[in-house]
């Protein structure tokens, strides 16, 4: 089975994207599911039923998003092949622009939209760095000159990714990239690989339950920002 | 790569290559290394300061020395494209096109046809530059030959600008700093005298001039299309020009046609406005998902382009009545005048 990580920021059109991806492929008979991570909630399992996608939902609540991806993974996994897919794909929202759950080995893709603005391609990090696809949508309602400056800040950020374009409400552009993620490489099981960046760090006091605002409160990793 | 760069004083890389500072947004402050060397600054920065800015020291020079070649590819100057060719497939019916059309720097190729008619399949097939492998089979030569493989996802390489209707600039800046950043990115090294000539062109494709201080979020719908145009015609990389519905854009459409033409693009326009459409040198009709016919323009259709503009001209003289306020009571002449003379030659 093939595994394709999707990330991207919310509202970047991850799950359009994923929804046209998966039609196209379908056309030649491969079976493709979904497991969705999301923060508080998320409608998009619906919207995957509708469309008959075999699809989970992981909600991680209080804990780091990122964190509960990486130690759910592997099971998800294991549910897939139960499924028997041909093609696992996992969606993620990017919360803090830090978030990467790429791993080395694994197909990486970055989804980002070009209302998000041209400066966005330096802000996010490793998300977008790390990607092996970059997937730029909402190139239909912005200028040919906000799309070409966008382009180039992406592939100044990330010069080695390909970058591609889909239309999330037309599909257009999703069967070239289906023949992208064609390639991803097949997996029997996760153990063993390593994720392309650490995730960040996050145990204090308030990662632990702490609602109180105050410094005697502030225990363990914390990090003051120099007003000097 | 990474030899010619690692001893160099970061000043000097500045210095020789202005885009290497693009590379060091991302990084701590590099103002306070400008005497040290490449690689004493990256040795110099600690473990925290390359977390923080989401980079790990193993993978740094082969970032930069990837982002330098990759500036090198934006700046140079590839083989210039000469011709477009598209090899018909077959349609949604399964009915082969039988078609070869050669498109050259300079031509306007408008594009007629009931909407779903297969317009956009045809963009996507010149845009991801088929090769017998999308659903309608068609291929994409370029200069008469096979592109390479590459061509298909190198940023650099895009085939078609995009104008239509839908589109709106969102960002916060003047016009002015609007077509700077995007001659930057195209790396000119005159990018003031560009942005200048391109503000200028606007201005004269714009039904009511603006100045280069307006936000572009601020411009009218004409003044938008207008910079987009001009823009466009300088700036953007890509041979080929897509227009969508700019009939009803409020911009001198003939001048704007004449500014893209004279910048040697490929003008492929979607219209069924009589005048735009006969303007151009060929007409794609466009039917179930295929290449139906290809029109040239015929010598009768020249001379009823004159007639239909001449038209044009008095429903525009009625229209800017009725924006001055004034009453229709009465039409001119010839409009009362006007017979059923054969005017469509065939």
């Amino acid at each position: 089975m093939k595994l394709v990580t999707v990330a991207g920021p919310p509202s970047s059109g991850k799950t359009s994207v994923i929804l046209s991806i998966i039609k196209a492929l379908r056309k030649e008979n491969l079976k493709l599911g979904v497991v969705k991570f999301d923060c508080l909630s998320t409608q998009d399992k619906d919207l995957y039923e509708k469309n008959q996608v075999p699809v989970k939902t992981g909600i991680s609540g209080n804990l780091c998003p990122d964190h509960f991806f990486v130690t759910n993974i592997e099971d998800c996994i294991a549910w897939a092949a139960s499924e028997q897919l041909d093609m696992l794909i996992s969606e993620s929202a990017g919360l803090c622009n830090r978030c990467s759950p790429y791993m080395r080995g694994v197909m990486a893709v970055c989804v980002i939209d070009n209302l998000s603005g041209v400066n966005s391609p330096r802000k996010i990090g490793p998300m977008l760095k790390l990607a092996d696809v970059v997937i730029v949508t909402k190139g239909d309602i912005v200028s040919q000159a906000e799309r070409e400056v966008f382009a180039f800040r992406v592939k100044q950020t990330n010069p080695g990714a390909v970058i591609v374009y889909i239309n999330g409400i037309t599909g257009q552009g999703a069967e070239e990239v289906s023949s992208l993620l064609k390639t991803a490489q097949a997996i029997e099981t996760l153990s063993g690989y390593n994720l392309r960046f650490s995730m960040p760090a996050a145990v204090c006091s308030y990662c632990l339950g702490q609602t109180q605002v105050g410094v005697e409160y502030q225990m363990g990793s914390v990090r003051k920002i120099d007003l000097s | 790569m990474w030899d010619k760069f690692a001893e160099q004083k970061i000043k000097t890389i500045f210095l020789q290559y202005p885009y290497a500072a693009d590379f060091f947004t991302l990084l701590p402050d590099v103002t306070s290394y400008r005497e040290s060397t490449l690689r004493e600054y990256f040795l110099g920065l600690t473990d925290e300061e390359l977390v923080d800015s989401g980079q790990e020291r193993a993978a740094l020079i082969e970032q930069f020395v990837s982002f330098m070649m990759q500036m090198e590819q934006f700046k140079k100057n590839d083989d210039k494209i000469e011709s477009i060719t598209i090899v018909g497939g077959k349609n949604k019916k399964g009915q082969p096109e039988n078609i070869k059309l050669m498109m050259c720097p300079g031509e306007i190729i408008c594009i007629v046809g009931p909407t779903g008619s297969g317009k956009s399949r045809l963009l996507a097939d010149i845009e991801w530059l088929a090769q017998k492998d999308t659903p309608t089979q068609r291929q994409i030569l370029i200069n008469g030959k096979v592109p390479a493989v590459n061509m298909r996802f190198a940023v650099e390489h895009k085939l078609v600008a995009q104008l239509s209707q839908n589109m709106n600039f969102i960002m916060d800046l003047t016009v002015t700093e609007f077509v700077t950043m995007h001659a930057e990115s195209r790396m000119l090294e005159d990018a003031s005298k560009i942005t200048a000539k391109i503000i200028a062109k606007a201005n004269e494709l714009a039904g009511e001039p603006f100045s280069p201080e307006t936000p572009v979020t601020a411009l009218s719908g004409g003044q938008s299309r207008a910079l987009m145009i001009a823009d466009t015609a300088y700036l953007s990389s890509s041979p080929i020009v897509l227009i969508d519905e700019i009939e009803n854009a409020g911009i001198d459409r003939q001048r704007a046609l004449d500014l893209l033409i004279d910048r040697q693009k490929i003008v492929l326009m979607a219209t069924h406005d009589p005048i735009l459409a006969l303007s151009g040198d060929k007409r794609l009709v466009i039917k179930n998902g295929g290449i139906y016919k290809i029109l040239a323009t015929t010598l009768a259709e020249h001379e009823n382009l004159t007639v239909l503009t001449a038209w044009d001209r008095r429903l525009s003289a009625i229209r800017d009545l009725l924006r001055s306020g004034e009453a229709i009571d009465e039409l001119p002449d010839y409009f009362a005048k006007a017979t059923r003379k054969k005017w469509v030659a065939s």
